[in-house]
């Protein structure tokens, strides 16, 4: 009882600083505007001019999040080569030595500062840059995820098992070497599974930067739902949901391939 | 290769300070071409000893020479590629497991090769011959295109040899090469190794738990007890009273089967995976 009523004390002006009233929610002021932009939802707009349209910005979606998940892939790459521990010649016997600790150190410090910039932030940068459409789009989820593929390989590779890889490197093998013979069949699965994991994160944030005017799918709901018409957006949200299954399909395809 | 050990003392990199170091006040002369087998109780240092004359590990005190020079003097890239001319086959076979039998053997000539030569031949193994060769020496030639993880554990243990071969190194440091290997296969493995070592002028370490094999196959033995040199002799004159005194309170190692140093590790835990 008494924690009940701590936690109540703690968390009442948490509420109050978040605006949390969720009685407005069944305003019938807010109530009717809202079911009515619902029941648009049914049935979703299936004609064929419109899913013509639909696909084209569903391929332009995937695209987007292919080239820019590609050109993530390219910064990400060397960057996890040069900060994984497990490779460091000179940390072999023991303690590694300053040089190399201090390139590790700073391709750390790059990896997160290119991934606390949120991928919206980028695109608003970039549609600045390169103007509206894709391009923009492409740019901010090689950047952004280039950051979190850097971070999250590196522990993949670190939390594997390094005895393949230290003996390589001890026999006199170069890092890359080493990388390619011992470390990368050890984790091949593991790295798979989460890139394309990525993609599918890739392809449901290039919805959200289609707000911004980066182009695809995203772009063409932020106009539907401008104009209130719930039979196209749930025709796009239902599109969504099946390209999310598919990646589902495909990582799980992947990883028996390579199991 | 020539070695030497004068009153080296090695610890390990993660040993608490107090503790006694791994290996104390060595000394040891290797000439080049030699033959040794290491025998001496679990615990005894056996496998720091390889890791040490392997560059592997630094001692903490005394002098350590390959040659006539110190490997810790050299830049690190001169001492990599000296890294490249020794061998140390680790107890447990590093081999992924995903990995194919012929990448796995044939990743031995890493250190010779070049990269762009060395991706290649991910692709389109280029020695299929040489690791084939290798392969047979330990009668596993069979198994050139499996998969590690489809191997037993003897397998493995002598495809991890047949790596050995075509690293042609010029000191083979291998570890405990027969733990998995029935009496018969032992035999036969430890065979091939001393005779491709004599083919190659290698100079060949190895420790062994199987005290008779290694009398009967190596002709200069050292015996080694907590950390410390205990004999250093040619294999006529290793008596059984010196074997005695070697694994004393440990006599149930003599006959024994070798316990594993260090166990496979465990599978890591999944990574977490990060998204919002």
């Amino acid at each position: 009882m008494f924690w009940l009523l701590a936690a109540a004390v703690v968390l009442w002006p948490l509420l109050v600083v978040a605006e949390f009233k969720p009685w407005q929610l069944l305003d019938p002021g807010s109530m009717k505007p809202a079911l009515r932009f619902l029941a648009d939802f049914v049935p979703p707009r299936m004609d064929g001019e419109f899913l013509l349209l639909v696909a084209r910005e569903t391929w332009r979606t995937v695209a987007m999040a292919t080239a820019g998940l590609v050109l993530a892939l390219f910064i990400a790459a060397p960057l996890t080569l040069l900060s994984v521990r497990a490779l460091s010649v000179s940390g072999l016997a023991g303690q590694m030595a300053a040089g190399p600790a201090a390139i590790r150190f700073m391709v750390r410090g790059l990896l997160v500062v290119l991934r606390s910039v949120p991928e919206l932030i980028w695109a608003l940068v970039f549609v600045r840059v390169v103007g509206l459409g894709p391009a923009a789009g492409v740019l901010a989820i090689a950047l952004t995820y280039g950051g979190m593929l850097g971070k999250v390989y590196g522990e993949i590779l670190e939390s594997g098992d390094p005895h393949a890889t230290v003996a390589l490197l001890r026999n006199g093998a170069g890092r890359v070497q080493a990388f390619f013979y011992g470390m990368l069949p050890e984790n091949a699965a593991e790295l798979t599974s989460y890139t394309v994991y990525r993609w599918e994160c890739a392809i449901r944030s290039s919805a959200v930067l289609g707000f911004v005017g980066a182009g695809g799918l995203g772009q063409q709901m932020d106009s539907s739902m401008k104009m209130f018409n719930g039979a196209e957006v749930s025709t796009m949200l239902l599109v969504f949901i099946a390209l999310v299954a598919a990646t589902d399909r495909i990582s799980a395809w992947l990883r028996k391939a390579l199991g | 290769m020539q070695l030497s050990l004068d009153h080296a003392d090695v610890r390990h990199p993660a040993a608490r300070p107090g503790a006694a170091p791994a290996l104390r006040a060595f000394d040891l002369r290797v000439d080049s071409g030699e033959h040794i087998a290491v025998i001496g109780p679990s615990g005894a240092g056996k496998t720091t000893l390889l890791h040490v004359l392997a560059c592997a590990m630094k001692p903490s005190a005394g002098k350590f020479e390959i040659d006539g020079r110190d490997p810790w003097q050299l830049p690190r890239r001169e001492l990599q590629r000296l890294r490249g001319e020794l061998f140390l086959a680790p107890q447990v076979p590093p081999l992924p497991p995903r990995q194919r039998v012929v990448t796995a053997v044939l990743a031995g000539r890493l250190p010779r090769i070049s990269l762009a030569h060395s991706l290649r031949s991910l692709f389109y193994p280029t020695g299929i011959a040489q690791a084939d060769a290798a392969l047979a020496r330990f009668d596993v030639q069979d198994k050139l295109f499996a998969r590690v993880d489809r191997l037993s554990g003897g397998e493995r243990q002598r495809v991890g040899l047949a790596r050995a071969l075509l690293a042609r190194a010029r000191l083979l440091l291998v570890d405990e090469p027969l733990s998995a290997l029935d009496p018969s296969r032992a035999g036969q493995a430890i065979a091939s190794l001393t005779a491709a070592a004599r083919e190659s002028g290698a100079t060949l370490i190895t420790t062994l738990h199987d005290v008779p094999m290694a009398l009967r196959s190596f002709p200069r033995i050292l015996g080694l007890r907590d950390g410390a040199l205990m004999f250093d002799l040619p294999a006529q004159q290793v008596d059984a009273e010196r074997l005695r005194a070697l694994y004393a309170q440990r006599l149930d190692e003599l006959q024994g089967a070798a316990p594993l140093d260090e166990p496979p590790a465990e599978r890591p835990a999944p990574v977490v995976m990060h998204c919002r």
